[in-house]
């Protein structure tokens, strides 16, 4: 009896957080199959209405912005090469640089490792202005690159390589030697091959960083070209159009598959390093 | 660290250069100017800036909605990293409790971690707007709720939206820490306590303690700058100000306001701020998490 009871209670809170969880994203969902003047006179929809065809193709062909030269698919391509060039650029970069951290000693190997780790104090928001003035000197404004650079050096990802290279039993890195193996060879052989798990758990953490950026794209893009997710959400207002629901489902739709689909690659890269 | 290692300089250097040097670019240099601009005044015409002392820190410090705003901040904190953390560990105990649907579980917990707090907001928006807003029919209903107007009402409008978001990173987290704990001593507890609320506070939670101590900095850093891109999609502020973060304060200021002496002397105190945190952090992750 009590141990029913208690797989009642545990399935019960369980469901009560799913609900949490899921109900927001349904109703913004339901809502954004309905009607304009639905969505107007009544507020957000329970049910799943008619529309749904209309709405969607509406918000990813209709051209908006100040000079109607944007649609929402632009808008998430965009966003989608920001995130994906981020999270490559800083796989790459974190991963030759935590390399360089453990398996190297040279007098400099604590200079660097402080460089790298003390950018932690400083995120972005706090150097926000500068980094614009800089970003502007170099005339990156309004350029994929602007949007991508300035965040593909995390130190987070470099922290997590780090950590994970030196979970990484000695031994690999004496049997390497023995076979003649150079630096070189020791990355591209046998390093990479066994951080596929932690590669893709980064690429998975960072792109979900990138995509979901806000302040710095929203300063950086004034060009309707490179505008990402964010400006729409500055466009749509507060309001009752249904198509603005439309909006947010299509723009929480990429990070939200990928973390659902990737799951497992990202909870095992994130806690295999512990 | 390492017994075995290389010590070639070059190929150290070509492995770590492309990471310094964005640092450099993006982030040495951008700091520095930080610096120059809280350390500088420019004059009233635009021409050049002069040396300034801590003039631009007393002014931030001694400035009232300063004060406003850093208590909002700690408010802030404090509230997300209790709520978001609460639900999360009580999920994740639950989640690791059953063994039919564990997955299916999981799945449906966790994908808000990839949602953009911007997204968020606006979402939230919508839930708390003065016509129609779910939220905000249903508090109004309750004590005549308006956030336009009222601090305390607008603080529940900020917490809602920024702790729901935190509840999934959280349970992930807590769900990783509760599946290290090794089975044996799980198992031996249930020998001596028969019952599971005080085996979870005595045995289960101080083993859950790195976890915990981790996700506090997690909240901790999350509530500081994450959360801007939640407060300029919901309140950006309202009623008058008592909804700003520091960080959300220093954006305003800086780019809005373009008082650069002043945005450069928040930045710096914040940096104080999150060093205070970050030693916290290393000193937790080096000690603490290494443990098997």
């Amino acid at each position: 009896m009590s141990r029913y009871f208690r797989i009642t209670i545990t399935h019960s809170v369980l469901v009560w957080g799913v609900l949490l969880m899921i109900i927001p994203l349904w109703l913004i969902f339901a809502s954004s199959t309905h009607s304009n003047s639905v969505i107007y006179n009544e507020g957000m929809q329970w049910k799943v209405g008619g529309e749904l065809f209309e709405n969607y193709d509406k918000v990813l062909n209709k051209r908006g912005g100040f000079t109607k030269e944007i649609t929402a698919s632009k808008i998430f391509l965009n966003s989608f090469i920001m995130a994906f060039g981020i999270a490559t650029l800083s796989v790459i970069v974190s991963m030759m640089a935590a390399y360089s951290l453990v398996y190297f000693k040279t007098k400099f190997s604590s200079f660097f490792f402080w460089a790298i780790f003390i950018t932690l104090l400083v995120p972005l928001e706090l150097r926000i202005l500068p980094s614009y003035q800089i970003v502007s000197d170099l005339n990156l404004t309004n350029s994929y690159a602007g949007l991508i650079l300035p965040l593909s050096a995390s130190a987070i990802a470099t922290f997590f390589f780090r950590q994970y290279f030196r979970s990484i039993p000695d031994e690999l890195l004496e049997a390497a030697k023995l076979d003649g193996a150079n630096s070189w060879k020791f990355f591209v052989d046998f390093l990479l091959p066994l951080s596929k798990t932690m590669i893709a758990a980064m690429f998975i953490f960072m792109f979900v960083y990138g995509y979901n950026q806000y302040l710095w794209p929203l300063i950086m893009t004034t060009s309707e070209k490179y505008w990402t997710v964010v400006m729409g959400l500055k466009m749509l207002g507060v309001g009752g159009s249904a198509d603005r629901y439309s909006y947010i489902i299509l723009s929480l739709l990429t990070p939200v598959l990928i973390i659902i689909f990737l799951q497992r690659l990202f909870i095992q890269g994130l806690f295999q390093s512990k | 660290m390492k017994r075995v290692q290389y010590s070639s300089y070059f190929t150290q250097y070509f492995f770590i250069a492309p990471q310094l040097a964005i640092i450099l670019i993006f982030l040495y240099l951008p700091i520095v100017q930080t610096f120059t601009d809280a350390f500088t005044i420019q004059d009233a015409f635009g021409f050049g800036r002069y040396f300034a002392g801590f003039d631009n820190f007393i002014f931030v410090l001694s400035d009232p909605n300063y004060v406003t705003a850093l208590k909002f901040t700690l408010i802030f904190i404090v509230v997300i990293t209790f709520f978001s953390c609460s639900i999360g560990l009580l999920l994740a105990v639950q989640a690791n409790n059953v063994i039919h649907g564990k997955s299916a579980y999981k799945t449906l917990l966790i994908w808000p971690y990839a949602i953009a707090p911007a997204v968020v907001g606006v979402t939230a928006n919508y839930f708390f707007s003065e016509r129609l807003g779910i939220l905000y029919n249903f508090f109004n209903g309750l004590w005549g709720f308006d956030w336009y107007d009222n601090i305390y009402d607008a603080y529940i409008y900020v917490f809602i939206a920024a702790s729901w978001k935190q509840i999934s990173a959280n349970f992930i987290f807590f769900l990783a820490g509760l599946q290290n704990i090794q089975k044996s001593v799980i198992e031996a507890s249930r020998i001596d306590c028969k019952s599971s609320f005080r085996r979870f506070w005595t045995i289960t939670f101080p083993l859950l303690m790195p976890t915990t101590f981790f996700l506090i900095i997690i909240n901790i850093t999350y509530s500081f700058f994450d959360t801007l891109g939640i407060i300029d999609t919901t309140t950006i502020g309202a009623p008058s100000g008592e909804t700003k973060t520091l960080v959300y304060k220093a954006y305003i200021d800086g780019f809005k306001g373009l008082d650069l002496g002043s945005a450069g002397a928040q930045s710096i105190i914040m940096m104080l701020i999150v060093l205070v945190i970050t030693v916290f952090q290393f000193r937790f992750i080096e000690g603490k998490i290494h443990y098997n």
